[in-house]
């Protein structure tokens, strides 16, 4: 059976004001935030940015972001049929929408 | 659209996995100076970190053992089509990178102070080595990871896209690439280069690997002008997790399992069926992957599948105290996604896993282009038609270490020669990157999905003719309303123009592997041809890809015949 979720995202780049954006994502239950984010790229606006590598496995670490205020994985927060606030990680520069910068600083191009 | 800077090293690696990081450490052990890129974050966005266990090496733990065992064992899974001299090199070197990487504090499993280790199937012995519970990967990419920032000489930059490499006069001497997050073109300049990319996986909508997996690697090489070999031949892991969804957990997870808990792989009517293909199990972990597969698929299609397409795989004749001794936390895992093994049975099913085919080397891990190596998975060859189990991390570090000793040589070989002109950073691979422009007419996130699928229907483990030629009509629609021209416009992290340049480089890659696919009139590991079913005798010779002029030149190459890559 098929859910509803509402993201509602928040959108911007360093120095803009940042706003907030809905997206509606539907869902089989068991689904992850990942899943829905991938989903609002394919289906609603490949311009929003967020980071992943791994998908599924929580090996990566890379999916880091706030949901509802908690520090979540994207990959392991479910997707549940209400809506969802979804934010970059407050502490760590941002570079555009979810995706902050998150490597250490010696990893960085213009670290010297 | 500005270039941000040229960089310029002596040894530049590309792709920062298990092989990656080895290559670097080596290449810099052996005094020269070296930058690892990578398309995401150092040692995490890759394959090596989410190996789940096995990491096959002739250790002699759990009983005596020897390489050339381990090399037959190759061989025979590889059926008939390894490279002999590439497998050698991964069964004999595999002790001494194991022995290294044990020196390295990674941690792998002992009895009694010997190596653990596991019977997998299509080993004649147990052989492969593991760190529990389920974090090989992570700890094999932690402890490469902490040599690395413990060597700062070796300079590591992340987020880097790397988009053509540079070849200039018959040399490589290396490469143009994105920086992700700022959205500018930026240079690099090498003696050597060596190609740690890892697979293909990424091309199919189910897969175990990454989202960085899309074969970056093979299309450079082939733009580069090196060869590819084996490109047909993608490894279906086949009890990969299919239902009920099951998310913090890789979906290779059972593989573990089936080694210390044996397991029972059931059809519809809840009965073992891979008799009926050739392997009995009888509730043990025998069958080997490319049979695996077959014989789920096969069953599937006769009607008995279970109910989301795959076969059930069963642990519920185990008690709750067996299960968490062999696995732990990850049981209470489980219960968060609502599993209970000893209640429930899963569903398994085929899924993309591992890419035997690559970049052709030979025994230096040299492409052919001078200049230009290759690592780890990017390499094809060595596993022939079917990858035995636990060779890939093993693969992945020993021809690391290999790329990084062989690329150190030729930069000291070079060092002195001053006449050499290096690469200042200029030409159209720049000028394509930094001169974008406009926006993509098309939702390319969309586009890697669609072609994802046209992979996974028509591409996977049972190939037909017709199947394969219509794959590449609608790819070559794809690339030709993809066009040639990168989308530009924005200022800094453009996620669309990352879609662009993945798609350019995709859409090459399952090319290759399609016409390689529809070549091969025969079946043979992971390679099945419905209409070609059988192996036939006079398709013991490798098919490899060239690009001319833009287009795919494939040829037949005998097995065993390297010195054609001589340069």
């Amino acid at each position: 059976m098929t859910h509803t979720a509402i993201l509602r995202i928040q959108r911007g780049g360093p120095g803009q004001t940042p706003a907030e954006q809905d997206f509606e994502v539907r869902f089989d239950p068991g689904q992850s935030l990942l899943d829905g984010l991938r989903q609002v790229r394919a289906r609603h606006d490949p311009t929003l940015a967020f980071r992943f590598s791994c998908i599924n496995a929580n090996a990566c670490k890379e999916c880091m972001m706030k949901l509802d205020g908690k520090t979540v994985y994207a990959c392991t927060a479910r997707l549940e049929a209400r809506v969802m606030r979804v934010a970059p990680l407050p502490n760590k520069p941002l570079v555009r929408d979810l995706l902050t910068q998150i490597a250490p600083g010696d990893e960085v191009l213009g670290a010297d | 659209m500005s270039t941000l800077g040229h960089l310029s090293t002596e040894v530049l690696v590309i792709g920062a996995g298990g092989a990656g990081m080895y290559a670097a450490l080596q290449a810099q052990s052996q005094g020269a100076r070296v930058l690892l890129v990578d398309r995401s974050l150092i040692g995490r966005g890759g394959s090596t970190v989410m190996a789940q266990m096995t990491v096959a090496a002739a250790m002699g733990g759990a009983c005596p053992d020897h390489w050339e065992h381990h090399l037959a064992d190759t061989l025979e899974a590889g059926r008939g089509l390894c490279e002999p001299a590439l497998a050698q090199i991964v069964c004999e070197q595999g002790v001494e990178c194991i022995a290294q990487l044990d020196d390295w504090g990674v941690g792998w499993a002992r009895d009694d102070g010997r190596f653990a280790q596991v019977h997998a199937p299509g080993h004649d012995r147990a052989r492969c080595v593991y760190v529990d519970f389920l974090d090989t990967g992570p700890a094999v990419a932690r402890t490469l990871r902490t040599r690395l920032v413990r060597t700062p000489e070796i300079r590591r930059i992340g987020e880097i896209a790397i988009t053509d490499l540079v070849v200039r006069d018959g040399r490589c001497c290396g490469a143009v690439g994105l920086h992700l997050p700022s959205g500018t073109a930026i240079t690099m300049q090498a003696d050597a280069v060596i190609l740690a990319t890892g697979g293909l996986t990424r091309l199919y909508r189910r897969n175990s690997g990454s989202a960085n997996s899309g074969g970056d690697g093979y299309a450079l090489a082939l733009r580069a002008g090196a060869e590819l070999v084996d490109m047909e031949f993608v490894q279906f892991f086949p009890i990969g997790h299919l239902a009920p969804r099951l998310i913090g957990m890789d979906p290779i997870m059972w593989d573990p399992f089936r080694y210390k808990l044996g397991g029972r792989l059931l059809n519809a009517q809840m009965e073992e069926f891979t008799e009926r293909y050739g392997t009995p199990e009888n509730g043990r972990y025998r069958i080997t992957r490319d049979l695996a597969t077959y014989a789920i698929t096969k069953e599937v299609a006769a009607g008995r599948g279970s109910p989301h397409g795959g076969a059930w795989l069963s642990f519920q004749h185990l008690d709750q105290a067996t299960l968490r001794d062999a696995f732990g936390p990850v049981i209470d895992r489980l219960a968060r996604n609502g599993i209970d093994l000893t209640r429930d049975a899963i569903e398994v099913a085929p899924i993309a896993h591992y890419h035997m085919g690559g970049v052709a080397v030979d025994e230096r891990m040299h492409t052919g282009v001078r200049g230009l190596f290759a690592a780890g998975e990017a390499v094809g060859g060595s596993n022939g038609a079917n990858r035995l189990s636990g060779n890939a991390i093993t693969e992945a570090l020993v021809f690391g270490r290999l790329a990084g000793a062989q690329a150190a040589q030729v930069v000291a070989a070079t060092r002195g020669a001053s006449g050499l002109p290096r690469w200042q950073g200029d030409g159209p691979e720049r000028d394509w990157l930094a001169n974008r422009r406009g926006r993509p007419a098309q939702n390319c996130a969309a586009l890697i999905e669609q072609l994802q699928s046209i992979m996974a229907d028509q591409v996977g483990p049972f190939r037909s003719a017709a199947g394969l030629a219509k794959a590449r009509r609608q790819l070559a629609a794809m690339a030709k309303a993809l066009g040639n021209s990168p989308p530009g416009g924005i200022e800094g992290f453009d996620p669309e123009l990352l879609d662009w340049l993945d798609l350019r480089q995709m859409l090459l890659v399952a090319n290759c592997v399609c016409q390689a696919a529809a070549e091969r009139t025969e079946s043979r590991g992971a390679h099945q041809r419905e209409d070609h079913p059988g192996l036939d005798e006079a398709w013991q010779q490798h098919l490899s890809i060239s690009m001319h002029d833009g287009a795919l030149v494939l040829r037949k190459q005998p097995i065993d015949a390297l010195e054609r890559l001589a340069a």
